[in-house]
């Protein structure tokens, strides 16, 4: 009763075909909108820039690996890596065009990412499961050892690391370095995802996205039906890279302002594949979910432990994080392996069906 | 649809509203970034009790500093970066007095950020060696050396051994380092040696996750048998590298660290046939002295302490004790310039700049003997001071040999051109605005 769709005809293909066919998840959809822009004018400096920003970033590499291992059924754990090549090839373009808007920069770095991502994926065309998942993990060392190895793509610094010139843009605001303001940041990093994530829920629900469902439930099914595996498969590498790329390039250059190798090393990588797990395979808003959950678990902890009067030493919360989020990925494997999206969707059915449960 | 994402925003953004209340007035807040987790831990435990424990000493035996206290609040970085800027963040809106990232990762990270935050950044013998210029780094500080000292100082001794610094012609000195900001910061210095005075280097390097299993660099030292090895290690990588060192039984006299492989624990992994091991130090080793008796009386036998009291006073605690005393005398310093009991960042900025801790004020504060006096000024952010070699006898550091000057005419001159490369690459670097004091 709370929440229904009874009474909302579609008399149009168009209406029919809607992101968000029904009223309730549109009006749903601009609530968030309008607390999204409203957050910087009521948020502080700290909550924006370190929890907001970062959250929004690593939401869209979740959905970059969901991509590819919710929607097309390929294993990767390589995502680290791949956000790494946005990074370093975002650094590359910025130092050799200093002039180019950094924005248009992050999201051509992304290409660079998508290219690397349909070379590791070549060998899925073979293999799955369990053995592509080594030869991503061979992508995510091989390409970690690239980023401490090869000075050309870190300019030759002497301390290995790339650091984040300052930027300007729209108008001489400053974007990136470390004179940006932290709402700037929100607000571009907040423009892309949200720019991004609407361009691959068309994707995703439109024929490239049911082709790689079909090569997730069935393949060979899916290729006598006339669905293409190395175009489906490769397509779906690509799109992953490109947005777990651009991803990289804006944690660099948003968030972090200067990165090790180290800050793309394979437990980025895990951080990423739990949020996708948490949060839910093949579901788009488990993205946000994961991200949410998984990011802002110890800054929750952290902050709201002692202020419920419980002393906690810095260390512990950490051990108590990892515990939490280690006993919930076991949790969720066993009970509920589609995540929180699912949990979330049920709460809808619920809510959709109250007070008459078989109504 | 995203309907509990909004609700879960909504409390989480209540939560830390109401958590992150701004500091009250009258106290001093200091931030530790700590690792008590993690492959660094080994190292990161006795050097944030040590950091601690001086701190809460000075609360209970002095009431604070000048009536006011300190709030000391750790943040767990894990030796991460990433976690590193988190910190940076939170302690910053909590109106962080002084910044001691303690890793040379975050210490990179947040250079450029503190001179915008206007937040001094203490990264005590460790960091970017560069900073040393203040004329370029206003809000970075690094004494009492940079890692380019130590460097030029574990050469110097080699040279001193070898009977001066002409006879390293065609020596081969081995450098074995961590793969990371911290163990390639000082090689540019290393090769500019190399070249000068003619001696080989040869590099190791150790990958972060590769820090426990060292076999094949030690395969390739016991093949390339340098007469000198000089060792960057930290966390997991320094007992390693001991153990595999008694391993092929490199002669360990002849085997050097910087000051951060020091710890007790990294020299005890070789046992008795680590005797000889040798580190660079700045800081007095041992309890006797009368700041580290005041710490037991006041802070461990109270048990406000979270050290092991068979781990009391070592090698890495005392270091952290005495980072803590240069920002407690840095805080002192800037009460003392601004007439103000409570001060903020960039009062603590002015202290750090006019620090001056004479052979007196060593007394004072009970560390005779501790450490050497040491100042610093506006365009030197070092001091550049005297360190001496400690040798490990199988149960504890020795001190072996006196306190010696780095090559300071050959560092300075790098570091300036280092400093000025660094605004370069980071153009636009801003211009030094901060008035000079002293």
């Amino acid at each position: 009763m709370l929440y229904r769709e009874s009474g909302q005809y579609k008399t149009s293909y168009i209406a029919d075909q809607a992101i968000f066919p029904i009223r309730e998840d549109r009006i749903g959809m601009m609530i968030i909108g309008a607390i999204a822009l409203a957050i910087p004018f009521v948020a502080s400096d700290f909550f924006l820039n370190a929890i907001m920003t970062p959250f929004l970033i690593l939401a869209l590499a979740a959905i970059g690996l969901n991509i590819l291992t919710g929607y097309a059924g390929q294993l990767s754990l390589g995502t680290g890596a791949f956000m790494g090549v946005g990074a370093y090839s975002c650094y590359k373009l910025t130092t050799i065009f200093p002039d180019v808007n950094i924005v248009i920069l992050v999201l051509l770095s992304g290409f660079f990412s998508a290219g690397i991502g349909v070379i590791f994926g070549l060998p899925s065309l073979r293999i799955k499961g369990l053995y592509l998942a080594v030869t991503t993990l061979a992508a995510q060392f091989f390409l970690e050892w690239c980023f401490i190895r090869i000075p050309w793509l870190y300019n030759y610094n002497s301390s290995g690391a790339i650091e984040v010139p300052e930027r300007r843009g729209f108008g001489d605001i400053v974007l990136t370095g470390p004179a940006a303001g932290a709402m700037t940041q929100y607000f571009v990093v907040l423009a892309i995802v949200v720019v991004v994530t609407f361009a691959v829920k068309n994707i995703v629900r439109g024929r490239i996205g049911r082709q790689w469902m079909m090569i997730r439930d069935m393949d060979i099914a899916a290729e006598l039906m006339g669905v293409r595996p190395l175009t489906a498969k490769l397509s779906a590498f690509a799109v992953s890279s490109y947005l777990c790329g651009v991803a990289g390039a804006m944690f660099i250059f948003f968030y972090l302002g200067a990165a090790e190798p180290s800050a793309f090393s394979i437990t980025l990588s895990f951080q990423i594949l739990f949020m996708v797990i948490l949060g839910g395979l093949g579901s788009l808003v488990g993205s946000f979910f994961g991200a949410a959950f998984i990011w802002g678990l110890p800054i929750v902890l952290r902050a709201g432990l002692p202020a419920m009067g419980i002393d906690i030493n810095a260390e512990t919360v950490f051990h108590v994080a990892t515990m939490i989020v280690g006993a919930l990925i076991i949790f969720f494997l066993i009970v509920e392996p589609h995540g929180l999206a699912r949990l979330w969707s049920l709460a809808k059915e619920k809510m959709r069906v109250w007070p008459f449960p078989y109504g | 649809m995203r309907l509990k994402r909004l609700i879960a925003g909504t409390i989480l953004a209540g939560t830390l509203a109401g958590t992150a209340l701004p500091a009250f007035a009258e106290e001093l807040f200091v931030p530790l970034f700590s690792y008590r987790t993690g492959p660094f831990a080994g190292s990161g435990i006795p050097i944030a009790n040590g950091m601690h424990d001086y701190l809460t000493m000075l609360n209970e035996r002095d009431g604070g500093i000048n009536g006011v206290k300190i709030r000391v609040g750790e943040c767990e970085t894990g030796y991460d970066t990433q976690k590193g800027v988190e910190c940076y963040e939170q302690v910053k809106s909590e109106g962080a007095l002084v910044i001691s990232p303690y890793s040379t990762g975050i210490t990179l990270q947040v250079i450029p950020k503190a001179s915008v935050d206007k937040i001094p950044v203490l990264s005590m013998a460790y960091g970017l060696s560069a900073a040393a210029e203040g004329n370029t780094f206003p809000w970075v500080f690094n004494p009492p050396n940079t890692y380019w000292d130590g460097a030029s100082a574990i050469v110097t001794d080699i040279a001193n051994r070898e009977g001066g610094a002409e006879n390293l012609k065609g020596k081969k000195i081995g450098y074995i380092f961590l793969d990371a900001g911290y163990g390639r910061e000082p090689i540019p210095l290393l090769e500019q040696m190399s070249s000068d005075m003619g001696f080989e280097l040869l590099q190791y390097p150790v990958p972060g996750k590769e820090m426990q299993n060292q076999s094949s660099q030690w395969l390739n030292i016991r093949r390339d048998r340098p007469d000198y090895m000089i060792m960057w290690g930290w966390g997991a990588m320094s007992p390693t590298a001991v153990k595999e060192a008694t391993k092929i039984r490199y002669n360990m006299e002849n085997f050097y660290g910087i000051w951060w492989s020091g710890g007790n624990d990294d020299a005890a992994a070789g046992g008795e046939a680590a005797k000889g091991y040798r580190t660079l130090n700045f800081h007095g080793v041992g309890s006797d002295f009368g700041v580290i008796q005041d710490i037991k009386k006041y802070v461990v036998d109270a048990g406000k302490s979270q050290v092991d009291p068979a781990k009391f006073a070592d090698n890495l605690y005392n270091r952290g004790v005495y980072n803590s005393m240069l920002i407690a005398e840095g805080i002192r310093r800037a009460q003392e310039l601004t007439g103000k009991t409570v001060i903020d960042a960039v009062d603590m900025r002015s202290g750090l700049e006019n620090l001056d801790i004479t052979e007196a004020r060593l007394k004072e504060i009970g560390m005779e003997g501790f450490a050497l006096p040491m100042k610093l000024s506006c365009e030197d952010h070092s001091g550049h001071h005297k360190v001496y070699v400690v040798e490990w006898d199988g149960k504890d550091w020795k001190k072996a040999g006196d306190w010696f000057s780095p090559d300071v005419d050959m560092v300075k001159p790098l570091l300036k051109k280092a400093a000025a490369d660094y605004a370069e690459s980071n153009a636009p670097w801003p211009e030094r605005t901060e008035a000079c004091l002293n």
